[in-house]
């Protein structure tokens, strides 16, 4: 993977100093030694080696755009996203399973049906449209602050008084990974209470006498469950997505924008660094979906 | 009519429309207004200031006052110096416009810049599906026919694609490719990169479907009748992954329309003058945000209704064929 990602990053025609190159105060001799002394002019493979070497070591190399060492700068940035991301995952979840579960049991009347009609209509609706929209109704309210993880003054103000910021902050970006994740996963957890509760058994146990409610919570949410937990490790990749969509449009410094700004002024080393790290947390997370399923599910051994 | 055919006329007439750009649009996407910056859209009347009724719809000037400018149909152009510019649908002589849909910033025609933005958006979506479906075909074909090496070689390349975050592998890829080039290779460029982002999926689908369709009873008679390995996967283990490849389309265009507009809106796609859908939506964030100039939501409104058309097409072919899995997440 670090080998496929590190040769497109070197496929890229120019590199981080074709800026400095265009500097008239600058000689070229200057910029080649620029190059030299960040290793841009050894050959690729040499480069690959001493890469995956220094990667070893916890050391990602230094931004040239920035001219700092990379990793306390992606540190900073993936917990942002990080913290982001997980605090959707929980809203998405607490959400999805009742109205799930509801849907399903309300299937054959018309307000379960509409809540499902809405869910597909706001599938519908692309990611980009969902973040800009509620940026928009915040803008006008103007209520929630628009962008940023902390609001200006706060040095001195308390612990309490920085996590209740800490938290308005978060509340725009979250609606809109929830808005954006929600209705899928609404649907899925609707079509797999619907199956579970087509079973024979259900049928058996509701005739002798076990109340519905019983039936629906218990019962058919457990044999529905497995397929559930596998798309909890699936919305993890999808969030993790579709936050750089809501990042950039909500200014929210996470890896992201960060990433986008690499692309743009072709910070290759940074460029790698938020691709690795994206990618090494996304295997994480779908780890942790597989931990969760076994144990769920004894079944599935290792 | 079938929800199918329905839904494919729907989508089917934004293409035209697109298509149709060159005609349709009233001015050229890149020709600046400069004395009509944020222009509002065009009031066009049938009825004037004196309670007249004109039988051909007219427009006012500046202000709603002054003498009446008919609108033409299929005539010609006039610029503001009189030159004779291209055939279009709707034309004012000057020193009057027909903004349909207001202007940007620059007093750039919004109405025409969405068409010519869709042709580029929407086409840039078409190809990319075309192009990550060829490689799907191709690599799932092989994959599943030969089996060995060569599957578990091209499922683990799959793996890889599939298990990075779709946007940051789209942003990775971006990465390689030059920033600054000329509109066609720009396009050239999205349209590649959003291909080769969006391979993996289609190839895995297509190849369960040829192997399922290697141990059919008349695949095997015709492999017992002596018919060559290359005869088998072309007529007949071929057709079959071709149905499935059509319904993966039509989940694919939509989703790689946005990974055109998604990509130009961050600034990556195809650059200013040439519009695209992407650049247009974050033009109308950059405008103070406001309702002052409600106009310039016009991309966005014409991506949802897009969108939701996209949607309803390809439920309508999920219905019919009822191939794919029904819980294919995305």
């Amino acid at each position: 993977m670090s080998l496929i990602a590190f040769a497109v990053t070197e496929l890229a025609p120019g590199d981080g100093f074709g800026q400095a190159r265009l500097e008239r105060q600058l000689s070229p001799a200057a910029v080649d030694a620029l190059r030299s002394r960040a290793g841009l002019d050894r050959p690729f493979l040499a480069r690959y080696a001493s890469w995956v070497a220094s990667v070893a070591h916890g050391d990602l190399g230094r931004s040239i755009a920035y001219g700092a060492p990379i990793a306390p700068l992606v540190a900073r940035r993936a917990l942002n996203s990080l913290l982001l991301v997980s605090a959707s995952l929980a809203v998405t979840w607490i959400l999805v399973l009742p109205l799930g579960v509801w849907m399903a049991a309300r299937d054959r009347s018309a307000d379960g049906r509409l809540l499902a009609a809405g869910a597909t209509a706001l599938i519908a609706v692309p990611d980009l449209l969902i973040a800009i929209a509620l940026l928009l109704v915040a803008a006008a309210s103007g209520v929630l602050p628009t962008g940023g993880v902390r609001g200006a003054g706060l040095a001195d103000a308390g612990r309490l008084a920085a996590i209740g910021d800490l938290m308005r902050h978060l509340v725009l970006p979250v609606s809109a990974l929830t808005l954006i994740a929600a209705p899928p996963l609404a649907r899925h957890v609707r079509a797999s209470m619907l199956d579970a509760l087509r079973a024979p058994y259900l049928l058996a146990a509701a005739a002798r006498g076990i109340p519905y409610r019983r039936l629906l919570w218990r019962s058919a949410l457990r044999a529905a469950a497995n397929p559930l937990v596998s798309l909890f490790g699936l919305s993890f990749a999808a969030l993790f997505s579709a936050s750089m969509i809501v990042e950039v449009v909500m200014s929210w410094p996470g890896l992201g924008p960060m990433l986008l700004d690499a692309v743009r002024s072709r910070d290759e080393p940074l460029v790698l660094a938020g691709v690795m790290l994206s990618t090494v947390l996304l295997l994480v997370g779908n780890g942790c979906a597989d931990v969760l399923l076994r144990a769920v599910d004894p079944r599935i051994a290792a | 009519m079938t929800p199918t055919i329905r839904t494919a006329m729907g989508v089917g007439a934004v293409y035209a429309i697109v298509l149709g750009a060159a005609l349709l649009s009233p001015y050229d996407p890149a020709t600046q207004h400069r004395d009509r910056p944020l222009a509002p859209p065009a009031r066009v009347h049938v009825v004037d200031r004196d309670g007249r009724v004109h039988l051909r719809p007219f427009v006012y000037a500046d202000d709603e006052s002054g003498p009446t400018y008919p609108v033409r149909f299929f005539a010609h152009e006039v610029d503001e110096d009189g030159s004779i510019g291209s055939r279009r649908l709707l034309a004012v002589d000057p020193p009057a416009h027909i903004f349909l849909a207001g202007t940007d910033e620059l007093g750039r025609d919004q109405f025409s810049r969405l068409l010519y933005g869709g042709r580029i958006s929407l086409g840039a979506g078409v190809l990319a599906g075309a192009l990550a479906l060829t490689i799907g075909l191709l690599l799932g074909c092989v994959a599943g026919f030969f089996g060995g090496w060569i599957d578990a070689a091209v499922m683990a390349a799959s793996d890889l694609f599939m298990a990075l975050p779709w946007l940051y592998l789209l942003l990775a890829i971006r990465a390689a490719l030059p920033l600054d080039v000329s509109p066609g290779r720009a396009l050239a460029s999205v349209v590649i990169v959003i291909g080769i982002a969006g391979w993996a999926r289609p190839a895995r689908l297509i190849r369960s479907v040829v192997l399922s369709a290697r141990t059919r009873d008349y695949v095997t008679a015709a492999a017992a009748s002596g018919a060559s390995r290359a005869r088998l996967m072309v007529a007949h283990v071929l057709p079959e992954a071709f149905s499935v490849a059509l319904t993966q389309a039509s989940i694919l265009v939509p989703q790689y329309t946005l990974a055109e507009i998604t990509l130009s809106f961050f600034g990556l796609g195809v650059g200013e003058p040439t519009p695209s859908w992407g650049t247009m939506i974050n033009a109308m964030l950059r405008q103070e945000l406001s309702a002052a100039h409600w106009w310039l939501a016009a991309p966005a409104a014409a991506l949802v209704v897009v969108s939701l058309l996209y949607h309803a097409a390809a439920d309508a072919l999920h219905q019919r064929s009822q191939v794919l899995p029904a819980g294919a997440w995305r």
